[in-house]
């Protein structure tokens, strides 16, 4: 004999086999996203440290004293805001002035391709630890280099104002990513356009302004966002170039290392909570601006 | 399109050229790594451009496993990529799977719901989720790495998924529908079957994102030495001796650490081009 219950789902089973499917993916979007994102709201308003205290509700006083006592918010944001505005668009040069040339049909492409996008799957902890050594002023590679051509030594990793040209180096090794993406974007620009512009008498420069640019503008759109969210969440190589503390002066304290810092040296994890709510606010911030915008920048085609 | 001569010289002299350079260059930091591995204790600080260095130490690469446990660093490691792949290619491909072809209440809203977290700053997520599994007792174990793993907790594997699954032909599975085959059955025998290419870019992504992780062991295993992972191993190998005198050391556990990506992309190149590709184009 069936029950109430068995008879619905057995009459309804159909409706809810999907559920099933999504069981999983919906327990971990409550549970990793969900209740994380509003607990981080309401910490971010205590003085909540650790997991024996009560915490006590601060009000704003945590967001008060981030915009206006907190040197090192100004400091880190800053840091990763110079971060941003030179390695981002350097290696997104970068990127698209590989992926043009690869895109000459040129010889030996899968090679050039394969040899480009291999610092990309270089474990990050390697990659730092490898220019770590590199950078050592006094028996680094890049100094012996400099050395060599008669150039002066720099100490890439004890002078402020090295850091973060030092990390923007490291971070351009890995533009193969997003190589790979301009490349298939450029592959798959219709060669009638370029047929066209041929028979009219275009120059190559021509060509790829006023072609190969507008086309592949919702790709360059993409990497730049992308590139821009990942910018400001920098962590993990700076850790392990700088330190927690970022280098000397604090010059390559990024902010998410700021967030680190308060949270798991000092066990301020309200304050850190109103840090990283900050963030999130001028991450979202930026992605809407540029969301925004994109239509007078960006060609989406005719449709 | 015929190529014209003005073409053909500029590619010889300006394209390939630069394209070699720059080859070189991108190159550079692994043959420096290598050679530098191969150094001593006394020839690391030499202050000089070599990069086959004299002499060559091989015995490096063994006496590493005495001074620094990276068995037992490897095997940590492991149980993130095993948990990563399960969570990746079975947990996210069945709710995948749901998202692009069977029909129940809600589907669109918790589509709309999938996308936004995969717009959500990892950021906003750390302090909480300590806080969370800290009150359940957690940190210090491997839970908290491997449970969001387990649970197929990645919005893009997901979205990735169901794209593909998408483009599967709807002949197939309607066919085994009517031979009275489950959804299950449909997913296991005609879907998974039919979708190699996702399913080795979500791999590869998984195997590569737990080896590679950093941010979430250093919080949940920071003192716990004997749980850290192959990349917790190789940020303590500068910090414990700090000193450049080690340094061939820590590019042997960098030479170690790197291989194994190596060959991942080695095997599954197309796979992880065609998926990094696809997440660019979609985006």
């Amino acid at each position: 004999m069936l029950t109430g219950m068995q008879r619905y789902l057995h009459r309804h089973r159909a409706k809810w086999v999907g559920f099933a499917f999504i069981l999983p993916w919906i327990l971990s979007a409550l549970w990793f996203d969900l209740i994380p994102f509003v607990t981080n709201l309401y910490l971010s308003f205590t003085d909540y440290s650790v997991s024996t205290s009560t915490p006590d509700w601060l009000g704003f006083e945590n967001y008060r004293e981030i915009l206006e006592i907190d040197p090192l918010f100004t400091k880190s944001l800053g840091n990763t805001v110079y971060y941003l505005v030179l390695g981002v668009p350097i290696r997104l040069v970068v990127a698209f002035a590989i992926a043009v040339l690869l895109n000459l049909r040129i010889h030996a492409l899968g090679t050039f391709r394969t040899i480009f996008y291999i610092p990309s799957v270089v474990p990050l902890v390697a990659v730092s630890i490898i220019f770590f050594g590199m950078f050592n002023a006094r028996y680094g590679i890049f100094n012996q280099l400099l050395i060599l051509l008669d150039l002066p030594p720099v100490r890439w990793l004890t002078r402020p104002e090295w850091i973060k040209p030092a990390m923007i180096i490291m971070s351009t090794w890995g533009f193969g990513a997003q190589m790979v993406i301009f490349l298939a974007g450029l592959q798959g620009i219709p060669s009638e356009l370029y047929e066209a512009a041929e028979m009219d008498g275009g120059s190559y420069w021509h060509q790829l302004f006023r072609i190969t640019i507008p086309m592949v503008s919702p790709v360059i759109f993409f990497n730049l966002i992308i590139g821009i969210i990942g910018g400001f969440q920098v962590f993990a190589s700076a850790y392990v170039l700088l330190g927690p503390g970022g280098g000397p002066l604090n010059a390559g304290l990024f902010y998410v290392l700021h967030i680190y810092n308060n949270a798991f040296s000092y066990f301020r994890l309200g304050y850190a909570a109103a840090l990283s709510v900050v963030l999130f606010l001028i991450i979202l911030f930026f992605t809407v601006i540029m969301v925004k915008t994109s239509d007078r920048w960006v060609y989406y085609g005719d449709t | 399109m015929v190529e014209g001569l003005y073409a053909r010289i500029a590619k010889w002299t300006f394209v390939y050229p630069l394209l070699l350079v720059s080859s070189v260059v991108m190159l550079f930091p692994l043959a420096w790594t290598f050679s530098t591995s191969l150094k001593t204790a006394a020839t690391v600080t030499l202050r000089e451009v070599k990069l086959i260095p004299d002499p060559v130490q091989w015995s490096n690469y063994i006496t590493i496993f005495e001074e620094s446990p990276l068995i037992l660093y490897t095997q940590n490691t492991m149980y993130m990529v095993v948990t990563s792949v399960i969570g990746g290619v079975v947990i996210c491909a069945l709710a995948g799977y749901a998202f692009a072809r069977i029909a129940f209440p809600a589907r669109e809203v918790l589509f709309y719901v999938l996308l936004s977290t995969m717009m959500l700053p990892h950021v906003v997520q750390i302090i909480p989720l300590f806080v969370i599994f800290d009150r359940m007792g957690l940190v210090g174990t491997f839970w908290p790495l491997i449970i969001p793993r387990l649970l197929g907790h990645n919005a893009f594997y997901i979205f990735l998924m169901r794209q593909f699954f998408r483009g599967i032909p709807l002949e197939l599975s309607d066919a085994a529908r009517m031979d009275g085959c489950t959804e299950l059955g449909i997913w296991a025998r005609i879907i998974m079957p039919n979708s190699k290419p996702v399913l080795a870019a979500v791999g590869i992504f998984s195997i590569q994102f737990a080896w590679n992780d950093f941010l979430s062991p250093l919080i949940y295993l920071g003192p716990k030495k004997e749980l850290w992972t192959l990349a917790l191993g190789l940020n303590a190998q500068k910090g414990f001796e700090g000193e450049i005198t080690s340094l061939h050391k820590m590019m042997v556990i960098s030479v170690y650490m790197i291989i194994p990506m190596l060959l991942v992309f080695a095997f599954g190149q197309k796979y992880m081009i065609e998926g990094v590709t696809f997440s660019g184009m979609k985006g």
